[in-house]
């Protein structure tokens, strides 16, 4: 599904390296999460593979089902089924969630060549997606993330990933800010989009997000590598000893 | 004082050139004033400091520069279903054949330029005495030569709730027009009209609205200004309310290559509402000015200035507002907000926000900001998998959002939008 090889990337702005070479390749089904002490490029790296600007890759490259997609919009990645839950997610007074998400699912279906939804049937289909993620008609009016608390604009990441449908979920730490219920409330969000066909890279800092999400596979990145790979077992070793002992281990 | 050599010389040139109308009858009176006035004051120059950011040369000129008619073919027709009474000119000339005949119930409706044979005494009361007392504390005199040479207008005489709105319709057909139109509205207590006004005009065009708001009266207007490229306007509306009375006013801007807007406010009864509101969107040669002037006279008004301006590829935005409140009018709740969207480094906004208070019971606050687009909020969009160019579109909507929420009617309001919706479609 998506294959990362020796990815390098630097600041544009500020010519340093942060990613040194990353290497990563996940099928599809699968969950990797990715575990590192701060400053390691995690955030980087999730939005390198969306598109942010400000970035420059210098060496590597990254497929999404065999496609290249550095080269490519952010809404191309995103029409190829990226998908990134951002870990702040934007407030944008003045455009309603609602209008938003219906225009983010027809251009989608459009760069598809897919028939757009009807209003009645993205109606039908919002209704059904929110009601499970425990968000209300309210939310659904009020402009993108204003105003919303951090559980609710994590449950509204969660919202626009089940309404797009995407094949890669990456998650930059939406454990963080979160309560454990709204933290168990957007695991449920997450483990009902789990599919053969899907897959999803969470990111985060701790192994509690795990305990609900469980992963095939985890990566630990330090200084803009992954420097181990193991089975769920690493993030209870980091969990219970911290990054000190891997680093060591490395070095 | 005699006035400067500029001055003096800019407003001879300019009056050797016009002619007064004749057969005015009852309004002779009040051109003559007006015109004494005009000599008096002499025609704006870039020195005097209410046109700092707006250079008045063209609008003052003997003869404007010319502008092409724009091809109307690709727009949908402005409050085409919108129920209203048509009033149509034709540069300036008023179309009778693509008119409403003028009348409906409680509303009664003259044309200027055919009331000197008949006695109006509303009009005959009101016609320049707005405009009067709007030239004080700032000097207008381009609305005093509007006054003194007005060739038509439309008087309005409203006493209960209008049935439909009055929409004025100002087609430009000739690329050297020179139109003058002066409108007088007068709503009786409790009376209720909406004024509707669209088209480019002319090549160049001076307006001058006065409108008297009764007790109890509400008047609402919303205005698009087009489409043409090259056309010049100044407008003055001058308002007077009375208690418990309404004023909403909604203006968009869409190209046009030179645009004043005054409106001066007077809430002259106590508890009397004034909002006035406008978009503009300028892209290239587009000079858009809003200058407000409200003053407070009463106890417990309330006035509300939104202003917003999208502005690229080196159109500039001009916004000079200001609240003043005289001794006395307690209560006063004044805001005003002036904002553009700077959609690339060669535009500019000019904001000169002023309050003045002369009453220690009020609460009035004024912001200006200018911005470029929001790039996170613009990525955001873009990694749900929306275009560029309709991310940015979503984005400028939002921006313009708090002054079209100022259009109380739905289905106005709705035009309005797909007014700017088509004009975002056709800039891309």
């Amino acid at each position: 599904m998506l294959e990362i090889k020796n990815l390098h990337v630097k600041l544009e702005e500020e010519d340093k390296q942060i990613l040194k070479g990353v290497d990563l390749t996940l099928e599809a089904g699968k969950v990797h999460a990715i575990m590192g002490p701060n400053g390691s490029g995690k955030s980087t790296l999730s939005y390198v593979l969306a598109g942010r600007d400000g970035y420059e890759v210098t060496d590597g490259s990254a497929k999404l089902g065999g496609e290249d997609i550095l080269e490519m919009d952010p809404e191309e990645r995103a029409a190829a089924g990226l998908f990134l839950a951002f870990q702040y997610p934007v407030e944008i007074p003045g455009v309603g969630n609602m209008t938003f998400l219906r225009t983010a699912v027809n251009a989608q279906r459009k760069a598809r060549s897919e028939d757009e939804l009807s209003a009645a049937d993205f109606l039908k289909l919002i209704r059904e997606k929110a009601k499970s993620l425990k968000i209300d008609a309210d939310m659904l009016k009020r402009p993108v993330n204003v105003g919303f608390s951090g559980g609710e604009k994590k449950r509204n990441e969660i919202l626009q990933m089940a309404m797009l449908e995407p094949k890669m979920c990456i998650l930059d730490e939406t454990d963080s800010g979160l309560d454990v219920d709204a933290m168990k409330l957007v695991a449920e969000g997450v483990n009902a989009l789990r599919d053969e066909g899907r897959s999803f890279l969470v990111i985060t800092h701790y192994q509690r997000l795990l305990d609900h999400i469980k992963p095939d596979v985890v990566h630990i990145m330090a200084d803009g590598k992954i420097i181990k790979t193991g089975g769920p077992e690493l993030a209870l070793e980091v969990e219970n000893n911290g990054y000190a002992d891997i680093l060591a281990e490395v070095a | 004082m005699a006035l400067a050599k500029l001055k003096q010389d800019t407003t001879e040139t300019r009056l050797s050139a016009m002619q007064m109308p004749e057969g005015g009858h009852w309004s002779d009176a009040a051109r003559a004033d007006a015109l004494s006035r005009v000599r008096m004051m002499g025609l704006p120059t870039r020195r005097d400091e209410y046109w700092k950011y707006t250079n008045p040369t063209t609008l003052t000129d003997a003869n404007g520069p010319p502008a092409a008619t724009f091809d109307m073919s690709d727009e949908s027709q402005l409050f085409g279903d919108i129920d209203r009474l048509k009033i149509v000119f034709v540069d300036g000339v008023y179309d009778a054949d693509a008119s409403d005949p003028l009348a409906m119930e409680h509303v009664t409706i003259a044309r200027l330029a055919e009331a000197g044979e008949k006695d109006i005494h509303w009009a005959k009361d009101m016609y320049g005495t707005l405009e009067i007392d709007g030239q004080s504390p700032v000097e207008r005199p381009l609305a005093a030569l509007n006054t003194a040479f007005a060739s038509d207008g439309i008087l309005i005489h409203v006493t209960g709730k209008a049935p439909k709105p009055v929409s004025m319709i100002y087609h430009h057909s000739s690329d050297t027009s020179d139109a003058i139109l002066h409108h007088c509205i007068k709503l009786e207590s409790g009376a209720e009209l909406t004024v509707l006004e669209n088209g480019p005009a002319a090549a160049r065009f001076n307006k001058c609205m006065e409108i008297d708001v009764a007790d109890g009266a509400a008047f609402h207007h919303v205005r698009a200004q087009g489409r043409d490229h090259e056309r010049r306007a100044v407008t003055h509306m001058f308002t007077r309310l009375g208690a418990n009375s309404t004023y909403k006013s909604f203006t968009l801007t869409a190209n046009g290559v030179l645009t004043r807007n005054e409106t001066i406010i007077d809430l002259r009864g106590d508890d009397a509402i004034a909002h006035v509101a406008g978009a503009a969107m300028g892209d290239g040669d587009f000079h858009h000015d809003d200058t407000v002037f409200i003053t407070h006279d009463a106890v417990n008004c309330e006035s509300r200035q939104v202003f917003k301006k999208v502005l690229r590829n080196g159109a500039v935005g001009v916004f000079q507002g200001k609240i003043l409140v005289q001794p006395g009018a307690q209560k006063t709740d004044g805001y005003q907000i002036s904002q553009s969207l700077l959609l690339d480094e060669d535009s500019q906004f000019l904001a000169k926000p002023e309050l003045e208070i002369y009453a220690d019971d009020v609460a009035c606050s004024h912001g200006s900001t200018s911005g470029a687009i929001d790039e996170d909020a613009l990525f955001y969009l873009r990694s749900r998998g929306v275009p560029e160019h309709q991310a940015q579109d979503l984005l400028v909507l939002a921006f313009l959002a708090e002054a079209i929420e100022e259009i109380e009617d739905e289905d106005i309001a709705a035009d309005i939008l797909s007014r700017l919706e088509g004009w975002l479609v056709r800039r891309r």
